[in-house]
């Protein structure tokens, strides 16, 4: 699905500053899988997910979906690549405060011109998947962390996305709540998508659903 | 094309319920960018309607007004002065004028005194201007005394009110029969204030003008075009004044407006990474801003015009009347006809909506072409 070799990846470079998160990673993502990133803290878990979702392009080294290289695409077309392939679980959410639970569903679809009767029955469909129907007016800032999240992991998947992206996604659960998320991915992995998602939660690293863990420290993998 | 329109419904719909979001700060805003359009809509439409009223009204003036000169002074035209003036080709008529300011001190301003040629008022009457009518409480049938500058008293019958479709320029006349208008101001037998001529030809005014000054080389030849010259520097002036006080509300707002559009709150650099983050791309981000950016000033623009119309139009334009209006003490209280130039629409629209406007984008241009990666890291 996502196959990397010789990524690295530099933050100021060529300043006083420059630091290499990554440093030379080879690595496939197969498809219809849970893989789990996990490591320290600056071990380049989240950089390595940027790449992987396309939000960030690595400084050298090349990212191929589906045997196609992308490393070197404009930001348009990768914008493209990344509203169709990833749907994204932030760990602080990254809902738009404001607005309510369905209308944060439905904002990534906005780009592809989809009607909106359309993508409001989705969203409708989406929520009352995780049993949030009756919360879609609420304004998400009224939701507690966990619905929060739920709402978060629908505007995931309302563009359908083939690869599911989270970040530390039980950082900000309690226990009883990171199991519900467990249980939510589960089904998702279920219905065969990609998951790819960075922990330290031994929860969820070793959890039944995750099929492969990768370990990094200091930019590189160490396990796999 | 459909996907299109779809989208660009979307990106509205967003930029609405962002609007809505921030509620306070963009009525605020809204208030402001809608109170100054409506001070310079007021402003411009005020003026232009006052210039074009009063070359409505001068319109029916004559072409040449001769003055005599005695050192460097308007004086008194002397009998014989007029058939001195002799033929000239292109004048069809030669009248000598009968008028004086009279200071009523009653009511603290000034009238002008005036015995038409054109019209017939019976000795001990007078018609009199509409503002006249308002200071002093006239109606036809009153009698009004004027103690004359000589001391003594006279009565006049008011036997009409003029019309107020000419009353910027007729609000404090004071129309009379010749010979009261002599007796009044002990004006010398024979003797006019200046004399009115009408030359059909345009084209023709000027070479008049150079002659009647070889024929009479103490007289001052006053063209209508100059006097309408005269009221419209005298309209801008006016103008000036104004926005030069305004000047300061407008350097404010600028601030504001800069301010507002140019400073990013944080929250607003984090919407904008996560939109990127979700799939939208740099020119979605700066769409919608620019939407944003378009309906609040388009929306103050509206609201501004509309109510400075209204203002200016419906109300008098009380706000600004005693500053923009009026060259003698009584001011003329009238209705402007209602006139909307395109020119001035656009300017105002130009020098109004278009800064905000750009003045949104550059900083949304920048926030939105950083990396989408930042959002992961908040």
């Amino acid at each position: 699905m996502l196959e990397l070799t010789q990524i690295r990846k530099a933050f100021n470079q060529g300043k006083h500053n420059e630091y290499w998160a990554l440093a030379g990673i080879d690595l496939a993502i197969p498809e219809k899988q849970v893989t789990a990133l996990r490591g320290p803290s600056g071990s380049g878990k989240t950089t390595l997910l940027t790449i992987l979702g396309c939000l960030a392009r690595p400084t050298e080294g090349r990212v191929r979906l589906k045997g196609e290289d992308i490393s070197g695409l404009p930001e348009r077309f990768l914008t493209e690549i990344r509203r169709q392939t990833f749907g994204f679980i932030f760990q602080q959410f990254n809902l738009i405060r404001g607005l309510s639970a369905i209308e944060n569903v439905v904002l990534p679809a906005y780009p592809t011109g989809r009607p909106r009767k359309e993508l409001l029955e989705k969203a409708e469909a989406l929520l009352a998947d995780v049993n949030l129907g009756h919360r879609r007016e609420a304004k998400v800032e009224w939701l507690s962390g966990g619905e929060q999240q739920r709402v978060a992991i629908c505007r995931a998947l309302i563009n359908d996305p083939e690869v599911l992206i989270a970040d530390e996604p039980t950082a900000n659960l309690d226990t009883r709540l990171a199991g519900e998320f467990l249980g939510i991915l589960e089904g998702l992995a279920d219905k065969g998508r990609t998951i790819i998602l960075t922990s330290h939660d031994p929860m969820v690293v070793e959890s039944e659903i995750v099929n492969f863990i990768v370990t990094l420290r200091d930019g590189k993998i160490v396990e796999q | 094309m459909k996907i299109w329109i779809e989208k660009q419904k979307h990106l509205i719909d967003f930029t609405l319920a962002s609007l809505a979001r921030r509620k306070g700060k963009n009525l605020g805003l809204l208030f402001i960018y809608g109170l100054l359009v409506f001070v310079l809509a007021s402003v411009a439409l005020y003026t232009h309607a006052l210039r074009t009223e009063a070359q409505k009204v001068l319109a029916g003036t004559p072409e040449i007004v001769l003055q005599r000169l005695v050192a460097g002074r308007h004086d008194l035209i002397p009998p014989g002065y007029i058939e001195k003036i002799g033929r000239i080709r292109g004048v069809q008529k030669k009248e000598g004028r009968l008028w004086g300011y009279y200071y009523d001190s009653v009511v603290k301003a000034n009238y002008t005194f005036m015995a038409p040629r054109n019209m017939q008022v019976a000795r001990g009457e007078i018609i009199v201007g509409p503002a006249l009518e308002r200071s002093r409480g006239l109606a036809a049938g009153n009698g009004i005394s004027f103690r004359s500058y000589s001391g003594e008293l006279h009565t006049f019958i008011v036997a009409d009110v003029l019309p107020q479709t000419s009353e910027l320029v007729s609000a404090d006349l004071v129309l009379m029969h010749e010979e009261d208008f002599r007796a009044f101001f002990k004006y010398p037998e024979g003797h006019v204030t200046d004399v009115a001529l009408s030359v059909a030809n345009p084209q023709e005014i000027k070479n008049v003008a150079l002659k009647l000054m070889d024929a009479l080389p103490d007289s001052r030849p006053i063209l209508r075009d100059e006097v309408l010259r005269t009221y419209a520097s005298v309209f801008d002036w006016r103008e000036g004044i104004m926005l030069a006080l305004l000047s300061a509300a407008i350097l404010a707002f600028g601030i504001f407006a800069w301010e507002k559009a140019a400073g990013l709150s944080a929250e607003e650099k984090r919407e904008i990474g996560i939109l990127k983050a979700i799939g939208w791309e740099t020119g979605d981000v700066i769409k919608m801003k620019f939407w944003e950016g378009l309906l609040i000033s388009l929306l103050a623009f509206l609201l501004g015009y509309i109510a400075a119309y209204l203002h200016v139009f419906h109300f008098g334009s009380i706000l600004f009347e005693p500053v923009l209006k009026g060259w003698a003490v009584l001011y003329p209280s009238f209705t402007l006809t209602p006139h909307i130039d395109g020119l001035q629409v656009a300017t105002l629209f130009f020098f109004t909506v278009f800064p905000y406007t750009a003045a949104v984008l550059v900083p949304i241009w920048r926030a939105a072409t950083t990396d989408p990666d930042t959002v992961m890291r908040g």
